[in-house]
């Protein structure tokens, strides 16, 4: 947790003390996993290439595991006694995938809008009536029980951002594990930031042009500042009227401190340095999301420190947003030293994040750079990295076990740790599979 | 992320579409009573396709996987006057031969995608490009997809690029009935006609489910059975359609007494014949079986069922009688009748004996159909299914081709064949390779190394600043 910190009032309400966390993940896990000792439970993963995220890879190497947080990794790690012991010889291990831009949790059905809980604006432009929605946060609407939750973490993706969609801000995403049997037990950390659009979506919500959606950003960040100064008139109704909601203006506080990423979905490259602009005038973290035209302007992305959410399976100029679209835009981003997260951009294969860090290598990102995109550097992206994203005494056990190299994509996933305890592999997608092997079964409906 | 999911839903509506039967289709020698008298005028829009100038090519040294059941460790292939003109361990090369080093490179016949929309739902996707979908009336069996097709759609040199070299260009899936589907070479060309495969059937596009009764959910269809109902009166009419030509021809061909032709109604006579091929937007496993007895009920057989999320579990079905299934590696989720997906999908089809085939319907996912393979083989293989490379290799070319009604043509590196021929630059399944080189034709078309022989289409000349290129 780099900047909303464990004691900072203004955060403690949202995020998840440390020391409330290990009780709840226990409950967790033990309503996920089959039934195992509810004391301490210590697992040993053995013999594999330990890709850390930290260092070398080590060969031969056991990461072991107590109460779901890694104690020791190395090559000649001592294991206990009474350890579940986990075989890794000759396969790899990996921290756990990490997306950064799902809806996980909020959407079973993508066409089923009672089962759609990540926009609070009608589908799919957004309801020009209110694009503020900074006061929005996806976390009470989590189901722990999606389906789509076990699909995507039995290939291999343990960690993903949740966040809402629509309008000009759309409010506040969160941090999630991919088990648990409760939201709060998801929860990793929330909110993790702010989220808005320019471009073509903004266009929309800032009423038909692209100036439109930067003036009402402006005028909303000025208000809640003003707002920031005058509380207690605004309690007694001493001020003029604001351009947001009080709860909105409340919850840009933490973006205008600089304590709360501002992401912005931004593709073409003269939105992007729109969102830069605004930043600075700010001050603000800025994160830009999607980028696809990105690589025109690594230089300055590079220069303002602000890393960049690709999705790299992006190659066509589907829209005029997008005709800079080009499948090494990670590469180019990252060799001018952008921080580069990847991303599937989907929900429902979300569990294509190795395919798509995979063509990121095809298209010139080195080897270690893409692995580290997908774990590491979104943890440091988000604000987790103290806990999350690499393999070290101290980390959330979060790991996978492949046959082979993580990003191909004959290579199998053979184990999933999530907060130290091995996930089934298991889901509605193998459970279907398994009771459709001989479909003319008339006996296959019963157990 | 909303993004994503309206192109799904759009593609989903916009869904399949249809192709022409060959007369050779064992659906039309199936359901044909008598040989087909009806009149056809002469094609109106032939192909006006030309192969691109080829030399004599000899590609040797890479492992040649053919889609017929033969991989040959540094096997080599003689490419001569278009066609694939020798295969094996060791071909005479003429001496004018171009010869091409493929030393620990893969060979394989093009790819061939059954179901895209490029050029009628083209890059970028502004409404002015939304040409895929004649949503007016849940029957437009009478329009053409050809006549939407923009050949100019950035799309289609991505595609090249990905090893693709035939595909099918659906109507999509809003109306019962979205129209004729055509397949294309997929070459640079000024029109869709330039593009058209020379004899290659006609498709018809037709769609289940979701999509139609949701468009018409006004004035009907509105549900499922509504659909079906679709269906069969309008094959009803038709069948009255054909039989009045039929006896127009029997008798003499008077001028006097020639019935009115009626662009829908005969292309479903067409398809009654077994000219043009059903290919059919189908989701659920029960609404493909219902699909099953409708097309039964008239004499014909779909040639393929396209999406299919459920086709595993009719999988036996599909293999009675003889469809193939189009299919999706891993799209599942996005609305109801998508939501039993499971990886295995295609693994299981292929198991159960029926022609199981990955398509895209995507412009992002026509570019990689060898890696949607490669992901349902690994399920494949991790359900426990023997399934050995040549056989995800036939999911997407010569499966493809026979859902086409091609199969003669293309789909293998078979003598005599077309020479259309991919050099990757490492194992197909592999996330790292590429595309090399792509031939059509026996026309070097594509060439990763050589900027000479990177086609681009006229939307993308000057649309960036020089120094942003």
């Amino acid at each position: 947790m780099t900047n909303c910190g464990l004691g900072i009032a203004d955060c403690g309400l949202n995020v998840i003390p440390r020391a409330m966390l290990m009780p709840v993940v226990a409950l967790a896990a033990a309503l996920v996993v089959p039934p195992t000792p509810a004391a301490a439970q210590t697992v040993a993963v053995e013999g594999g290439r330990v890709y850390t995220m930290t260092g070398a890879p080590i060969e031969n190497g056991t990461v072991l595991i107590r109460d779901g947080v890694v104690v020791a990794v190395g090559a000649n790690v001592a294991v206990p006694a009474g350890a579940t012991r986990i075989d890794a010889r000759g396969k790899i291990v990996t921290p756990g995938f990490f997306e950064s831009d799902t809806h996980l949790g909020l959407v079973e059905v993508g066409a089923v809008g009672t089962t759609r809980d990540y926009a609070t604006q009608h589908e799919p432009t957004g309801d020009t009536d209110d694009v503020v929605q900074a006061a929005f946060n996806v976390a009470d609407g989590l189901n722990p029980n999606s389906i789509v939750l076990p699909v995507t973490r039995v290939a291999g993706v343990t960690t993903a951002v949740s966040r809402p969609d629509g309008g000009l801000i759309a409010g506040q995403g969160v941090v999630i594990d991919l088990a648990g049997a409760s939201a709060d037990a998801l929860l990793v950390r929330s909110p993790v930031a702010m989220f808005a659009a320019l471009g073509e979506d903004g266009q929309r919500a800032g009423g038909g042009a692209r100036a439109g959606a930067t003036l009402r950003l402006r005028e909303v960040l000025e208000d809640a500042r003003a707002y920031a100064r005058r509380r207690a008139d605004f309690e007694r109704g001493e001020t003029r009227a604001f351009a947001a909601s009080r709860l909105d203006l409340e919850a840009l506080q933490p973006v205008l401190q600089g304590r709360l990423p501002l992401v912005v979905e931004a593709h073409r490259a003269s939105d992007i340095r729109a969102a830069l602009r605004i930043a600075a005038e700010y001050d603000l973290r800025l994160v830009i999301l999607g980028g696809t035209e990105a690589w025109m302007l690594a230089g300055e992305l590079a220069r303002a420190r602000v890393p960049v959410i690709v999705k790299v399976l992006q190659n066509l100029p589907e829209s005029f947003e997008r005709l800079g679209a080009r499948y090494d835009n990670a590469a180019l981003l990252r060799q001018a030293g952008v921080q580069v997260a990847l991303t599937t951009s989907d929900t429902h294969n979300a569990r294509n994040l190795p395919q798509e860090a995979g063509n990121a290598v095809a298209y010139g990102l080195p080897y270690d750079e893409a692995l580290r995109a997908v774990t590491l550097y979104p943890a440091q992206i988000w604000g987790v990295a103290e806990r999350y994203g690499s393999l070290a005494p101290g980390k959330v056990a979060n790991l996978v076990v492949w046959s082979g190299d993580p990003l191909e994509l004959l290579t199998t996933v053979e184990q999933v740790l999530i907060r130290g305890r091995p996930v089934p592999l298991v889901s509605r997608d193998t459970e279907l599979r398994d009771r459709y092997r001989n479909p003319a079964d008339a006996r296959r409906a019963y157990p | 992320m909303q993004r994503v999911l309206s192109t799904l839903l759009l593609a989903s509506v916009v869904g399949c579409a249809s192709r022409a039967a060959p007369a050779s289709a064992p659906a039309a020698a199936a359901s044909r009573a008598a040989p087909a008298a009806a009149p056809r005028a002469a094609d109106p829009f032939p192909s006006t396709y030309q192969p691109f100038a080829s030399r004599p090519t000899v590609i040797r040294g890479g492992t040649v996987m053919t889609a017929a059941g033969q991989v040959i460790p540094r096997g080599e292939l003689l490419l001569r006057d278009g066609k694939v003109a020798a295969v094996g361990e060791r071909v005479e090369a003429p001496a004018d031969a171009v010869v091409i080093d493929a030393s620990g490179k893969y060979v394989t016949p093009g790819v061939i995608d059954t179901h895209s929309h490029l050029g009628v739902y083209p890059s970028p996707g502004v409404d002015a490009h939304s040409d895929g979908n004649e949503a007016t009336n849940p029957n437009t069996a009478g329009v053409w997809a050809e006549h939407s097709v923009w050949p100019q759609d950035p799309g289609f040199a991505r595609a090249l690029a990905g090893g693709v070299t035939t595909l099918q260009v659906l109507p999509g899936s809003a109306n019962l009935f979205g129209g004729r589907s055509v397949t294309l070479r997929n070459v640079p060309a000024r029109t869709a006609q330039a593009m058209k495969f020379p004899g290659a059937p006609y498709g018809l596009k037709m769609a289940c489910g979701e999509n139609p009764k949701r468009v018409y959910r006004a004035r009907g269809p509105s549900t499922r059975m509504g659909n079906v109902a679709g269906y069969r009166d309008a094959f009803i009419k038709a069948s009255d359609y054909r039989r009045r030509w039929d006896e127009w021809e029997k008798n003499g061909r008077d001028a006097s007494k020639q019935p009115t032709r009626d662009l829908a109604l005969e292309t479903l006579a067409e398809t009654l014949r077994g000219n043009i091929l059903i290919h059919n937007h189908c989701y659920r496993a029960d609404e493909m079986a219902t699909q099953l007895d409708v097309f039964r009920e008239f004499g014909v057989r779909p040639r393929s069922f396209h999406h299919g999320v459920e086709a595993y579990k009719i999988a036996d079905l599909l293999a009675r009688d003889s469809v193939s299934a189009s299919l999706w590696a891993d799209w599942w989720g996005f609305k109801m009748e998508a939501l039993d997906g499971t990886l295995a999908n295609i693994p299981l089809v292929h198991a159960a004996g029926a022609r199981a085939i990955v398509h895209s319907d995507d412009p992002g996912g026509i570019q990689r159909l060898n890696q949607e393979a490669a992901k349902a083989l690994r399920a494949g293989r991790a359900a426990g299914l023997q399934l050995s490379d040549d056989d995800a290799l036939r999911w997407f070319t010569a499966n493809a081709a026979w859902a086409l009604g091609i199969d003669d043509q293309v789909g293998t590196l078979a003598l005599g064949k077309r020479a259309d021929v991919v050099v990757w630059s490492g194992h197909p399944f592999s996330v790292y390779t590429r595309a090399e080189k792509v031939f059509v034709d026996g026309a070097l078309l594509y060439d990763r190394t050589d900027p000479a022989l990177q086609p681009r289409e006229d939307f993308e000349i000057g649309i960036l600043p020089t120094e942003a290129r």
